[in-house]
């Protein structure tokens, strides 16, 4: 099968006719804070924010709804303190069956200490592969690279981005609105 | 968020200055990723020599582990009554100097303690390198570490046998393991974003490739946040009942014994207590030094320091409780064996090292009621070091003095170390600092996304006020 560079960034979404949103920046936490209320009050629905930390207030400014992450955790923990009783049973009381200082085959007292760890192993494994699959990371390549100042996002610009799925998106317009609320660089950029 | 800033009164910069400076988010980036990012050709010569020595001690160890599996187990002092000696001693001591960087990371986030960001990264590298070091001594006490997968629940073909989960030593397996691979997830975590921000950073192509793998392409997206900070509140609060649970079940390999000395049920809290001190002291030995060679003095404060010390005298105080507790149960309890194993700590053949510890834990540390003394950065680098030294010498006395004075008077012995016990634990104390050294010359050594979180938080609330120089840098 030969592979057409151009077909396979049609599969991924990425192309020069595409557009993924319109960016500004923002020196400040505050000002990327209000500026993202007023957008949303403007009638934006997708809209995200880029930030060298955490901004609270962002969240909510912008309509981002609350971690799932417990929901994805909390069985799983569940299951880990199953795995230790049901591993300590099978190995204690059918398995190896030896009446080791007088104790019980099985007994929920000494099998404490192994259910407690184990609950906490697979909590922390759900906690960090969970919010890596909910943050759809890791991965190679986003449309937000390309806009020119991507890589301060990490250092000490605050990102404000309109994007191109929102059903209200116009970039000429939205370009204009990021402006009206004081973002500077305004960009569309294409992904 | 409420929209009103709310700033200090300029009367009270004195009492409560800002706990990092630097002029903007952009100066701080520089100041910790130049770190990070010079030409490792052109790194200052003391850090090679500093490195090539703590290497050859890292050798040292090597050698020494490769002697014990060749020759057999005899080459360390361990023999009867004393069967567990330095090995033990050594493994909970690394372990108890891990406590502090799962302490500062976990507990402290909890209770919303700021001056954590400046210390957590490396105080959690410091956890992962000091657990290393621990796990090496029961791995190597077995005689045979390549059948150490007999420790875990695996089927395999070369023994029919399983564990048996009646016995502590299992549930350290459990809780060691648990702890090493919670704490690399937990840091691994905390590393992303400022990966991030090298990767954003790196000029060559290489560097560019391998902090884009590692930071796994992340954007720091308002999104990637959500779910980042609850992931790390969820780990903070794993973490919190783990590091309790862990210097706990080291405790209990020696509490659920039948030994006079051992045999007492105040033994976890008073381990994990001691654990924090001794690894308070270790953070502070380590953060002392990169804060002055690195010059982090703006974001390593003295009112960090001042912090750590408190925690250390309250550790060090609860410590010194436990001690009294001990002596005054052994006589409470009416108990012989328990009286004589106590009186034979103080005043039997290893007086010395019980005094020693009695010194370095319980009085030294008290010194820090006074401002002056836990501001001022020899007494504190001092006082690091000399309470290390006091909790390696807490183990070895709770291990060793109880075991040196058997049941029956002709079971009775004293414990000699060999040069290979000697050299081996140096080892681990050289492969501990080239560890660190690693660390710290190619990761970010401060948390720069947590420190940009207080300080742009700070800039608000420090308007336009000049911060008081600090004296004693």
């Amino acid at each position: 099968m030969k592979l057409d560079p151009d077909q396979i960034r049609e599969k991924l979404g990425i192309g020069a006719d595409k557009v993924y949103g319109v960016i500004g920046e923002f020196d400040d936490p505050h000002e990327l804070v209000h500026a993202g209320r007023k957008i949303r009050e403007m009638g934006y629905t997708k809209l995200d924010a880029m930030t060298p930390f955490p901004v609270h207030g962002i969240d909510d400014a912008i309509g981002i709804p609350y971690s799932k992450l417990g929901w994805i955790v909390i069985p799983v923990s569940l299951a880990g303190t199953a795995t230790a009783a049901l591993l300590i049973w099978y190995v204690g009381a059918i398995q190896d069956k030896f009446v080791i200082g007088g104790k019980p085959l099985f007994d929920f007292t000494f099998s404490i200490p192994v259910m407690f760890e184990l609950t906490i192993l697979f909590t922390a494994f759900a906690t960090f592969m969970g919010m890596w699959a909910l943050n759809g990371l890791p991965r190679l390549y986003h449309p937000s690279l390309n806009y020119k100042n991507s890589h301060r996002a990490s250092d000490d610009r605050f990102l404000l981005v309109i994007e191109a799925d929102d059903p209200n998106f116009d970039a000429q317009k939205s370009a204009e609105h990021l402006r009206s609320v004081g973002a500077g660089d305004v960009e569309v950029v294409e992904g | 968020m409420s929209d009103v800033a709310i700033t200090q009164n300029p009367a009270l910069i004195e009492v409560n200055p800002p706990l990092v400076r630097a002029a903007d988010l952009h100066s701080l980036t520089e100041q910790i990723s130049t770190i990070v990012e010079g030409d490792v050709l052109k790194t200052p010569m003391k850090y090679w020599i500093t490195l090539s020595i703590t290497g050859s001690v890292t050798v040292l160890l090597l050698a020494m582990l490769t002697y014990l599996v060749a020759t057999g187990i005899g080459v360390w002092g361990n023999n009867r009554p004393i069967g567990w000696a330095w090995d033990i001693t050594n493994f909970v001591f690394w372990i108890g100097i891990g406590h502090a960087g799962t302490l500062i990371s976990a507990i402290l986030f909890l209770f919303r303690q700021k001056w954590r960001t400046s210390i957590n990264r490396s105080a959690e590298a410091m956890t992962l390198f000091a657990v290393m070091c621990a796990g090496i001594f029961p791995l190597f006490h077995t005689g045979r570490p390549w059948r150490a997968y007999w420790l875990f629940p695996v089927p395999n073909t070369d023994i029919t046998m399983w564990q048996n989960f009646r016995s502590p030593l299992i549930w350290d397996v459990f809780a060691v393991s648990t702890y090493f691979t919670v704490s690399l997830l937990f840091w691994y975590t905390g590393l992303v974003p400022d990966l991030a921000t090298l990767r954003d950073r790196a000029i060559s192509k290489i560097k560019q490739w391998v902090f884009g793998i590692l930071s796994l392409g992340w954007r720091g997206s308002a999104r990637h946040w959500r779910n980042y900070e609850a992931a790390y509140l969820i780990l903070a609060g794993i973490s919190t009942p783990l590091v309790l649970s862990v210097h706990s079940v080291v405790s209990f390999d020696f509490a659920t014994s039948v030994i006079p000395g051992w045999h007492t049920t105040i033994f976890p809290p008073y381990f994990v207590a001691g654990a924090i001190f001794s690894g308070f002291a270790c953070v502070m030995t380590l953060l002392l030094v990169a804060r002055w060679t690195l010059n982090l003095q703006n974001l390593i404060t003295i009112k960090h320091l001042e912090n750590m010390n408190k925690i250390i005298l309250v550790t060090g105080s609860i410590v010194g409780y436990a001690y009294a507790c001990e002596f005054f149960i052994a006589w409470f309890s009416g108990n012989i064996y328990e009286r004589f194993t106590f009186w034979n700590r103080a005043f039997g053949p290893y007086w010395w090292a019980a005094w020693s510890m009695y010194t370095r834990n319980v009085f030294i540390p008290q010194l820090y009621w006074f401002k002056k003394l836990r501001t001022n950065l020899w007494v504190m680098f001092v006082i690091s070091i000399t309470t290390n030294i006091g909790m390696w010498f807490e183990r070895f006395v709770i291990i060793a003095t109880s075991l040196t004075r058997d049941f029956l008077p002709t079971s009775w012995g004293f414990f000699h170390p060999t040069w290979v016990d000697m050299c081996t634990f140096a080892g681990t104390i050289g492969l501990f600092l080239t560890l660190f050294l690693i660390f710290a010359r190619f990761l970010p050594m401060i948390a720069i996304s947590e420190v940009k979180g207080v300080l742009s938080h700070e800039k608000r609330f420090f308007k336009g006020q000049k911060a008081p120089v600090e004296v004693n840098q």
